[in-house]
């Protein structure tokens, strides 16, 4: 007995017979943007005039390939030939990308002096080349995380574009874009650089613990307690979203409205990681390990977060085994860095854009919990019109088989849903449907009619 | 217990879920089409790259094994009723199995058939052709790919469902097509002339050369078999390398003629699918109800029916003798980015106590179509371009003949679109109120508990 392989469905040509030429244009001028920017790591281009060009020539390119992509289709669904493109089936092209981008993690967490940065002296490399934007913005040279938030806002711009364009006919899908791209802007990138110039303790007030993992070390609650009124309201706008805010938000609309509409994360999941959407595994096996993964290390966020906090009350670093100083070490290396960074961002082009949102982050998990078990959100289906055709299932990035539900015409209440929207937008028979909704809060689970004989 | 199960479609598969669930049969399942269960309306997605094969099957390999379900390969080519066996084809050729080679014979204690149907041919010159073909089955999509290749044009006969799915699916290929289309408008045996229009408006914005009132007179051989033009009725020629045939499905059954078997177009079956044969049931496409439901035709050739048969079927089988009750009509489909839904009672060509009000939006992407009784004026249909609604909503409407100002004022509680988007229903009461010189007033308000109450009261 073999395991037959069928053959991907594509002998003919399924592209357009070429990129066309404004298309192949704009492709040039992101990569000349990008290439500025790429070489700048090599000391060259450090005249301040180059990052303006280079920035603008990535986003003026990706921006203007999307609009030519899309401008003269009807609004619709668009995953022609997805997975006969190299790169969104896990190509060639899709390994070179994911190395890359696991590579830029690893000189970013690990190898910054790499990237040019220099805590004493002056930055050279692609950092020094990010100082001019620095400096503009907070009045300081850059760093690396400078850089990395320019390029990761900048993604969740254009790309938050391209995924407007592309679900126009949707306003679910274009108003909750919108938010996430004001979220990465506004509030996670422009106000902790302005905070940062006025000499203000800087925090991005959306990055709620446990996701901002190091919310309660110590160097964190000294600066907010240090910092004037200013850091008290951002100490207790911290707690109050862990204990108060958060809950109740997940409470009335599931969590969505963290995951899919504020966090950066999830806002760069959703715009640039949207072409990778469907890679993410549906079997039951993959259900299974996210779940002990990401409550795994929800007990590990708890553990060293209480660990850390004891030794910052008491002095005392040594807890039963554990020392709270290297435990936390190690939960920054691994789950901080490697988890969230590496392997959530640098495995999009093989895993799907929510690696880390599925199997690793602890905020995904409390939230989880809690929409599991006590939220009004659900996602309904229609009654018996499921064909089971499983284009649901295959773009749901959180690789949850929602067909399995729909078709027997039972609701959706999983833990992971991110609430996107996606399965609802791509059936084709009008199936899925988010909904909030106390009523039957306690039997959300159970279809609004039997599909067909009611059982006895 | 033995219960065999020939086919492994929607209907077969849903009988062997629901007899597993209801008892502790033995049951086997037995295709010549795929090794599993694959949803035959998701074609199309392969075609276009949404899905691969594996996307469009519902359940994991797993599944089968953890269910007690056994999987044959293989073809039947003979049954024998009196002695109650299969006999399955000499000389088969599948290679894409991973399964053990079929036995030769099979016995069964109860026989489910659920065969699915097969593609019309009208007896067309060159019908037989290399590169004419239908689309039903898997084998159907491969022999559809091995011809894309550098296809000039592919002509499409047949202006119903599988039609413009196949058209869409040459189109998402950058293959040109022609659609020929025997009807003055697109689908207007089913649909009411305004929606079929605006499905017409939709084919030839994709850019696709839709040829109404066309028919095809025959199809021309290149001299080695292979088609290389069509000529229509008004002796056109369009030259082409592909012909899809899609006018329409029948029953599978004729290779099971003078068995003993009751068939008229399909196997004949009482409310509980049983045939005139003993143990033997018929469910899905191939089946065709001696006395159906009121309002039904005795063929339904839908996934939906396939999925409540295989259901009323397995309960017949495991003792539970629940007729068939498929309740009100309804069904779905998607023409290129528009999408449909109907529920009830909506004809093409309505007698005169049906009446209706229609709704379209500016830019003729959506529409709402409210049928009514002219004497009742209780709302016996609804059809939907562009618009979702909730199907248990409207199913309870139609099913206590709800006035259709109510329906009017109350239609949000049936919307079913995504959250945000915009919704009409005050200019469905316009129309109304301007019609009926009444009253009407929109109730806007469409919150989920709302309609969990309606539902649950
Ligand atoms: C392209 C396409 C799109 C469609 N889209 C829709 C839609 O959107 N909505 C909708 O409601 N319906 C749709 N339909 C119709 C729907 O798919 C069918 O009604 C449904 O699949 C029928 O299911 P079934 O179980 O009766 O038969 P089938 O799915 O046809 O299953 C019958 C199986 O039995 C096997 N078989 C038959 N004879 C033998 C034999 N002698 N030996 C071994 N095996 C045998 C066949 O190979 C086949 O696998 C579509 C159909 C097609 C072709
Ligand atoms: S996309 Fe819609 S029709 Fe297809 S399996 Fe999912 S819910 Fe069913």
């Amino acid at each position: 007995m073999s395991e037959q392989v069928y053959p991907s469905m594509s002998v003919a040509n399924p592209h357009p017979p070429l990129l066309d030429g404004i298309q192949r244009i704009a492709t040039i001028i992101a990569f000349i943007g990008l290439a500025m920017t790429v070489i700048s790591v090599f000391g060259l281009l450090q005249n301040g005039s180059y990052l303006w060009l280079s920035l603008f020539c990535m986003a003026f390119g990706v921006g203007l390939y999307s609009w030519r992509q899309y401008h003269d289709t009807h609004p619709g669904i668009k995953n022609d030939g997805i997975w006969f493109g190299n790169l969104t089936s896990r190509g060639f092209w899709a390994w070179m990308a994911g190395i890359l981008i696991t590579f830029f993690y690893v000189c970013l967490y690990w190898y910054p002096q790499w990237l040019g940065f220099s805590a004493e002296g002056t930055n050279t490399g692609v950092v020094g080349f990010f100082d001019p934007l620095s400096i503009a913005l907070k009045g300081k040279p850059a760093s690396q995380w400078f850089v990395y938030g320019t390029l990761y806002t900048l993604a969740i711009l254009c790309f938050g574009f391209k995924f407007i364009l592309k679900y126009r006919h949707n306003r679910y899908q274009v108003i909750r874009t919108l938010s996430v791209i004001f979220f990465q802007l506004c509030i996670a990138f422009l106000l902790p650089e302005l905070l940062e110039r006025m000499n203000q303790p800087s925090m991005d007030l959306k990055n709620m613990w446990p996701l901002n993992y190091y919310f309660f070390f110590d160097w964190n609650l000294d600066k907010l307690l240090n910092g004037g009124n200013l850091g008290i309201f951002m100490l207790v706008w911290g707690i109050a979203l862990i204990v108060l805010i958060s809950p109740l938000l997940t409470y009335f609309y599931g969590k969505r409205w963290y995951c899919s509409w504020v966090c950066g994360c999830g806002g760069l999941a959703e715009t640039a990681g949207d072409p990778f959407r469907h890679l993410s595994d549906k079997s039951l096996k993959a259900w299974k390990i996210e779940r002990w993964l990401i409550h795994g290390v929800l007990v590990f966020a708890v553990v060293m977060t209480a660990v850390v906090l004891y030794t910052y009350f008491t002095g005392n670093s040594q807890v039963l085994f554990i020392n709270s100083y290297s435990v936390r070490e190690w939960y920054g290396f691994l789950i901080g860095a490697t988890f969230s960074g590496v392997i959530g961002v640098g495995f999009y082009p093989l895993m799907g854009s929510r690696v880390w949102c599925r199997f690793g982050c602890p905020m995904a998990a409390i939230l989880g919990l809690q929409q599991r078990f006590f939220s009004r959100f659900r996602i309904t289906t229609n009654g018996g019109q499921c064909i089971s055709c499983g284009n649901c299932s295959t773009y749901c990035e959180m690789g949850i088989d929602v067909r399995s539900y729909a078709q027997k015409g039972q609701n959706i209440v999983r833990a992971s849903c991110v609430g996107c929207g996606i399965c609802a937008a791509v059936c084709p028979r009008g199936v899925l449907r988010l909904e909030n909704g106390s009523a039957d809060i306690n039997m959300r689970t159970e279809a609004l009619k039997a599909v067909h004989i009611k059982a006895s | 217990m033995d219960i065999v199960i020939l086919g492994n479609g929607i209907s077969g598969i849903t009988a062997a879920r629901h007899i597993r669930k209801l008892s502790d049969h033995r049951i086997t399942v037995i295709s010549k089409e795929t090794d599993y269960f694959f949803s035959r309306t998701a074609l199309m997605y392969m075609y276009m790259g949404h899905m691969r094969f594996e996307d469009t099957q519902p359940y994991e390999k797993g599944f089968w094994a953890k269910n007690r379900i056994k999987l044959i390969r293989g073809e039947v080519s003979m049954i024998d009723f009196g002695q109650k066996k299969l006999q399955f084809a000499e000389n088969q050729h599948i290679h894409d199995t991973a399964f053990d080679p079929a036995p030769t014979e099979i016995s069964y204690d109860r026989l489910v058939l659920a065969l699915g149907s097969a593609p019309n041919k009208f007896g067309w010159p060159g019908q037989d052709l290399n590169g004419v073909q239908g689309l039903y089955s898997f084998q159907d999509l491969q022999s559809m790919e091995a011809h894309s290749k550098n296809l000039d044009r592919a002509v499409i006969v047949g202006g119903g469902l599988i039609g413009i799915e196949m058209a869409e699916m040459f189109h998402s290929r950058h293959i040109p097509v022609t659609l020929l289309v025997r009807e003055q408008q697109y689908w207007n045996m089913v649909l009411p002339k305004e929606e079929s229009a605006m499905v017409g408006e939709q084919i030839i914005n994709a850019g696709i050369d839709l040829r109404l009132n066309t028919e095809l007179k025959e199809i021309i051989d290149d001299g080695q078999g292979n088609a290389c033009a069509v000529l229509t009725n008004t002796d056109e020629r369009i030259d082409c390398h592909f012909v899809g045939l899609t006018a329409g499905v029948h029953p599978n059954v004729g290779w099971l003629k003078d068995l003993g078997l009751d068939i008229d177009r399909g196997i004949l079956t009482n409310e509980y699918l049983q045939t005139n044969i003993p143990d033997v049931w018929a469910v899905g496409d191939c089946a065709q109800l001696r006395k159906p439901p009121a309002g039904r035709r005795a063929i339904e050739a839908v996934w939906y029916v396939g999925r409540m048969m295989g259901e009323t079927a397995a309960y017949s089988i495991c003792g539970q003798e629940i007729a068939y009750d498929p309740g009100i009509w309804f069904n779905s489909a998607k023409f290129m980015d528009m999408e449909y839904q109907v529920y009830g009672t909506v004809l093409a060509k309505p007698p005169e106590n049906q009446q209706s009000i229609f709704w379209q939006s500016d830019d003729r992407e959506k529409s709402i179509r409210l049928v009514f009784d002219a004497q009742s004026r209780a709302v016996i249909g609804f059809n939907l371009m562009g618009v979702r609604l909730r199907h248990e909503v409207c199913e309870k409407w139609i099913g206590a003949g709800t006035p259709l100002k109510d329906v009017v004022e109350q239609l949000a509680l049936a919307s079913f679109d995504p959250e945000f988007t915009r919704h009409f229903h005050s200019q469905v009461v316009d129309i109304y109120n301007q019609r009926f010189g009444d009253h009407a007033i929109a109730n806007k308000r469409r919150r989920f508990n709302q309609v969990f109450s309606f539902l649950r009261n």
